[in-house]
């Protein structure tokens, strides 16, 4: 009886602190003004100097112009007083959050103090301690510290938990209170509703959104790997990772996927064109290089995800297609040092690297796909393996001569298709496109196919017999699904489209050499990468891979500091990503129905009326 | 041999219809364990049969024989004329559909997608076809989902097509596994426990459902452990007791039956006089119930109570001393139990797929 009364009055309390935020000594309505005011000030503060000297790379002294890191804590800060304003109702600022702003304003003033103090913590350091921070850096600090409290102090609906069981130990006691608090925390940051519908809007309208959406897109990449240091790239992740956070609470994000759902294939065909812009925002080849590499990486992956993330086949060797691919068409397209001697034009080169490719796949899968989970992974690692030593020691003195041993195959000529020449730079609308580029079109084109290949087969009778193998293999047997022969098709599908992207890479690299194709390394891809990009990026989607693996080709490159730490940090990223957002970082549309079950609930009134 | 011609009767017989399936001696073994000893059963169209008997009598293997998921030890199977093909696949492309005991959804699919799933083997587009946009695609896939969408209709599911399975409540679930099964367009559809775990509503509810299946003129063929749900289901009942067929015959006969009545309940204390008196009885018993069924029954059922005759000369000598047969029965049990727990690592997986 006792626990009885001791539960309602617990119930009790918890309704009493409801309206209460994170930290309490702050009434509603200041916090809400201190989260408007300090964002409205942090955004001031970026046009003053933060430090006395241009030895902190992007140069923060001048007054009246932010530049570098500043530039990301005056968006954050901005998109942070938007959302404040957005919670006072203001006219205009209602359509930014349409899942209510207060989880909005607090994911953005967080993502806005973690870049501040990110920039004040390096000015500190690379330069030797606070003394080098000018006002302008101190008041920024103070500022952003400001809003994250306001914005903490916000009320917000506490998550009903369970109270302490008095008769537990004290360590069961301690975990127990760590956990409720943790709830808090969670319930804290965690969008009040889901998005309104979106009204209807015309088509073109739509459709300009789309474009605008695809445009901040290619803005916030292009942003990305143009970063020049260290510090700006770290800043870069912190802002553009906590603000997608806070724009995905505020229910833009939705919203966007609702338009994008209704003209998928507009919105496919716009991000490729958006891709495609990307050469023409850069004044060298440089970056272009990193492009036509995250594309290879990410077609690559993609082909990974209709083996993994479709059919459930784990495959642990499969950068060694890529391999098998590449080294096809290095041998058949005139390099001085094959020993085939033959020059096949480039779509001949292209249907012997996928057809080596798929010749190995069926070849590997066909005694192998019998096996299951683990077995298959094992047997799939130990091909990868056997295929970067048969091909080390294919050299003329352990075995025949074919691949030249761990020299590889060099000096692999350019593409000529249709006398448009891929070594040379070209000039198109005033633009001049450089070699990487060139490939970089090249590379776009195989990732349309392969993007077909796998929505197309995803969304068939075949796509559907994959995902129900995955999902229970018994079961789908008796569904009178031909479980071997529907993983076969998997597999070798998968091996073609990662020989077919093979076949670019051999020309773009100029040289195959076996180390290019281990299992794990500090260079993507390898096999590890590969299969990290899928898990991470989200198993069975389109975008996910893609998504997966630009970060992972970016931060490696762009992260040089971290040296050999590199591996390790990347593991942690990886457990906490799986801890917190298993389904990767964008979720199946499968996994994403579940966010969606409710949406028959007439939420639409309430929030109008609110 | 016998039974052969008398199913070759029965088949003749004007109101019992064609033979769908005819398992004749069906045995499994594992390793030295007889899971299902020499099995016969015959399922003609438009009649559900319900198959009962204690848990590890076997009901589950002799199911997965039928099926393909296992390939009889011995004996043999036939579909519609045809032996059967000893993959589960090919199987359900013959035309026969079977759900599981514990629920085996594709968890992460869509309700639709589930149902599209059995639609598999009706569907002949391959992944040239899906690639290219082959003329056929378009309209097999509109049909797909057509015939889909009239099967979600047909449970009660036609609002629920875009949720997942996985939060589908349980008896919907149930359901859903039947639709799944239909989608194939069936000749036999074979229910393991449909009604467990649920509730007296949702039993009468999957009653109906049963019922209207066989209408569509697919015969059922079902296992279950609520007595009276078999019972009033069903046209045969076939008792399966330590991986043996004890009796088959309409729900009468079975019910009243003492070695029925024993094997769920146990043997009587060593009773000679009990076990004297039970055979005795019997015999009355079961010519009463063959007099009294309509005539049109009598063909199909005069096979199962001959066999069922035989048995009792049989038991009659097991039962006259039954001493050495009661110590007998728990250790043929033991290992009986252990076939099932076979099954069972399937079983914590699926409920992990649930909660995930």
């Amino acid at each position: 009886m006792t626990t009885i009364s001791e539960n309602t009055q617990a119930a009790a309390a918890s309704q009493r602190d409801e309206a209460t935020g994170l930290i309490g000594f702050l009434p509603a309505k200041a916090a809400r003004a201190l989260a408007l005011g300090g964002s409205g000030l942090t955004v001031a503060a970026c046009f003053l100097a933060w430090t006395w000297t241009p030895t902190f790379p992007g140069d923060l002294t001048y007054y009246g112009s932010p530049a570098g890191l500043q530039t990301q804590v005056l968006v954050l800060g901005l998109l942070t007083a938007l959302f404040a304003l957005s919670s006072y109702g203001v006219k205009g600022t209602r359509w930014l959050t349409p899942a209510g702003a207060d989880a909005a304003i607090k994911v953005a003033a967080l993502a806005t103090f973690g870049t501040t103090w990110y920039t004040v913590a390096a000015i500190s350091v690379s330069l030797g301690g606070p003394i080098n921070l000018e006002p302008g850096g101190a008041i920024v600090a103070l500022t952003s510290l400001l809003t994250l409290l306001g914005a903490l102090a916000l009320p917000f609906e506490r998550p009903a938990v369970h109270p302490v069981d008095p008769e537990d130990t004290g360590w069961d006691q301690f975990k127990h209170r760590a956990g409720n608090g943790w709830t808090a925390f969670k319930g804290a940051f965690a969008a009040t509703g889901t998005a309104r519908k979106l009204p209807p809007m015309h088509s073109t309208v739509e459709i300009l959104i789309i474009t605008g959406i695809l445009a901040a897109a290619l803005g916030v990449f292009t942003y990305g790997v143009g970063t020049e240091y260290d510090e700006l790239f770290v800043g870069f992740l912190i802002t553009a990772g906590l603000g997608f956070a806070a724009i995905n609470k505020s229910g833009l994000m939705q919203q966007a996927t609702q338009l994008t759902k209704k003209h998928q294939n507009l919105t496919i065909a716009g991000a490729f064109i958006a891709a495609a812009l990307f050469p023409f925002t850069q004044t060298d080849d440089q970056y272009a290089t990193l492009g036509v590499y995250i594309l290879i990486f990410a077609t690559v992956a993609l082909g990974l995800n209709i083996v993994v993330g479709l059919a459930g086949l784990l495959d642990l060797g499969y950068v060694a297609f890529l391999g098998v691919g590449a080294y096809a068409a290095a041998l058949v397209s005139g390099a001085p040092t094959s020993p085939f001697g033959v020059h096949l034009p480039f779509w001949a080169a292209v249907l012997v690297g996928a057809g080596a490719s798929l010749v190995f796949g069926v070849l590997i899968g066909a005694p192998t796909l019998r096996l299951r989970g683990d077995y298959l992974a094992i047997v799939t690692l130990g091909f990868g393996e056997i295929f970067r030593i048969a091909v080390m020691n294919t050299d003329g003195t352990s075995g025949p001569d074919i691949t030249n041993g761990s020299n590889g195959i060099a000096s692999i000529p350019n593409l000529s298709i249709l006398g448009f020449d891929f070594g040379a730079e070209h000039a198109i609308a005033g633009f001049t496109i450089g070699r990487f580029a060139n490939y970089f079109f090249l590379m776009l084109l195989i990732m349309a196919v392969v993007v077909m290949v796998f929505r197309r087969s995803g969304d068939s009778r075949i796509g559907r017999a994959w995902v129900a193998i995955r999902e229970d293999e018994t079961a789908a047997l008796a569904m009178g699904i031909n479980g071997f022969r529907v993983k076969l098709i998997a597999f070798a599908l998968g091996a073609s489209l990662a020989g077919l992207a093979g076949t670019v890479q051999a020309h773009v690299t100029y040289t195959v050499t076996p180390e290019q194709y281990l299992f794990a390394g500090p260079i993507p891809p390898n096999s590890a990468f590969l299969l990290a990009a899928v898990v991470l990026g989200g198993m069975g989607t389109m975008s996910g891979p893609l998504v997966g693996a630009s970060l992972l080709f970016l931060i490696p490159n762009k992260l040089q500091f971290m040296g050999e730490y590199q591996l390790f940090a990347f593991g942690v990223a990886l457990i906490l990503l799986m801890r917190f957002r298993p389904e990767g970082m964008i979720a199946n549309r499968r996994n994403q129905l579940e966010f969606h079950e409710h949406d028959e609930t007439p939420a639409t009134p309430v929030k109008a009326g609110a | 041999m016998t039974t052969t011609t008398k199913t070759a009767d029965a088949t003749s017989a004007p109101t019992a219809g064609e033979t769908v399936l005819d398992a004749r001696g069906v045995t499994m073994r594992f390793g030295g364990l007889t899971a299902v000893r020499d099995v016969n059963l015959t399922v003609n169209s438009g009649e559900i049969v319900g198959l009962i008997g204690p848990n590890g009598a076997g009901k589950t293997t002799f199911f997965n024989c039928l099926t393909g998921l296992y390939v009889p030890t011995e004996g043999e199977v036939r579909y519609k004329g045809k032996v059967l093909p000893p993959t589960s696949y090919k199987v359900t492309d013959a035309g026969i559909a079977r759900t599981f005991q514990n629920i085996r959804l594709f968890h992460n699919m869509t309700v639709l997608e589930n149902v599209l799933v059995g639609r598999h083997t009706r569907m002949k587009q391959g992944l040239w076809s899906a690639l290219l946009r082959l003329p056929g695609f378009k309209k097999a896939e509109a049909e797909a989902t057509e015939r889909a969408m009239e099967l979600l209709e047909f449970i009660g599911l036609q609002d629920k097509a875009q949720h997942l399975a996985k939060n589908l409540p349980y008896g919907e679930q149930r359901k859903l596994e039947i639709a799944r099964a239909l989608a194939s367009d069936p000749g036999l559809i074979l229910l393991d426990e449909p009604t467990a775990g649920m509730n007296p509503q949702e039993t009468r509810a999957a009653e109906e459902l049963i019922f209207a299946i066989r209408d569509m003129g697919i015969a059922v063929l079902v296992i279950e452990h609520d007595m009276r749900f078999i019972f009033n289901l069903c046209d045969r009942v076939a008792v399966l007791v330590q991986g043996q067929k004890l009796i088959e015959g309409d729900s009468d006969t079975v019910q009243s039956d003492e070695r029925v009545i024993a094997a769920y309940l146990g043997e009587p204390v060593a009773d000679d006089t009990a076990a004297a008196e039970a055979p005795s009885e019997e015999t009355p018993a079961k010519d009463e119930a063959a007099e009294a069924a309509p005539a049109e029954d009598a063909p199909a059922k005069e096979a199962p109570s001959q066999d069922g005759a035989a048995d009792d000369e049989a038991s009659e000598d097991e039962a006259s001393d039954d001493a050495p047969e009661t110590p007998e029965a728990p250790a043929d049990e033991a290992p009986a139990a252990g076939e099932t727990s076979e099954d069972t690592p399937h079983d914590p997986a699926s409920g992990k797929e649930n909660d995930a």
